[in-house]
């Protein structure tokens, strides 16, 4: 197995590991985690194809996983916040209990 | 594949298996910590520095507290133990998990032989990333500067305390 195949292999369980978790979980925070793990899946996948791959120097599976980074830290502070105001209105953190909008 | 490389990856594995798992929010962000810090040591072992220390400042440094202030403020209204820490569709979400797994798991080892094999490690400066940020990349650095202003401001105005008869 190429060291590339081990890396894609290492993401293909991390993403699974956080939507499981994503899926499954009753808290809201608990959720964002699993969200935060599958976004980290993606990120070593890009830089595992941006070192093997052909042009190394051209940077780009780099720079598309650095302003993943940076989008993924504005999805967590958005996120967080909308939970956190979840919370004061429905003194809840259960997702399973916020079917107010449930048909 | 070397040694670092499985020690790494186990590491990396067992943080985000146990940040799901666990029953305690508190040890979830903990072991979420763990996983970050092995994905930033899996980045510095893949030859990429610059994304390696972003990811220990970005995610250790940031995301993981802004999720121990979270799991702090909403602390208190924990839902009791009864029905467990798992919803009660969890069978459903294990099994989608499950088969996603397998979808990607099998497409990585079907085209396991075409992948190219060990490659030189590239040499890349810290110089070079600035040059191609201020260069090539400047307008998706701008517009990541806008996105990173607007969320700091959305942030703020969503749990911002709407006070009583206030518009």
């Amino acid at each position: 197995m190429t060291p590339l195949a081990g890396y894609l292999l290492v993401a293909a369980l991390l993403f699974a590991i956080g939507l499981a978790g994503a899926l499954t979980r009753r808290n809201a925070i608990l959720v964002l985690i699993g969200i935060e793990l599958m976004l980290n899946a993606a990120n070593l996948n890009l830089i595992a194809f941006w070192r093997y791959g052909p042009h190394p120097e051209a940077l780009t599976g780099m720079m598309f996983a650095i302003f993943s980074i940076a989008v993924a830290a504005a999805e967590a502070a958005v996120g967080l916040g909308l939970v956190i105001s979840i919370h004061r209105h429905a003194h809840t953190a259960d997702v399973d209990q916020m079917n107010r909008m449930k048909g | 594949m070397s040694l670092v490389f499985y020690v790494l990856a186990a590491l990396t594995l067992a943080g985000g298996l146990a940040a799901v798992l666990l029953k305690n929010l508190v040890h979830c962000a903990l072991a979420l910590t763990l996983a970050f810090a092995g994905l930033a040591l899996l980045y510095l072992e893949l030859d990429a520095q610059f994304a390696g220390f972003a990811q220990i400042l970005v995610y250790i440094g940031a995301v993981a507290i802004l999720v121990v202030f979270a799991i702090l403020l909403t602390r208190g209204s924990e839902t009791p133990t009864a029905g467990g820490i798992f919803s009660h569709t969890w069978l459903a979400g294990l099994a989608i998990a499950a088969a996603v797994f397998a979808v990607l798991g099998w497409a990585v080892l079907q085209t396991a032989p075409l992948l190219p094999g060990a490659a030189p490690a590239p040499t890349v400066t810290v110089l070079q990333i600035g040059s191609a940020l201020m260069g090539r990349y400047v307008l998706p650095l701008e517009i990541v500067a806008l996105l990173l202003t607007a969320a700091l401001i959305g942030a703020v105005i969503v749990a911002m305390h709407e006070k009583e008869g206030a518009k």
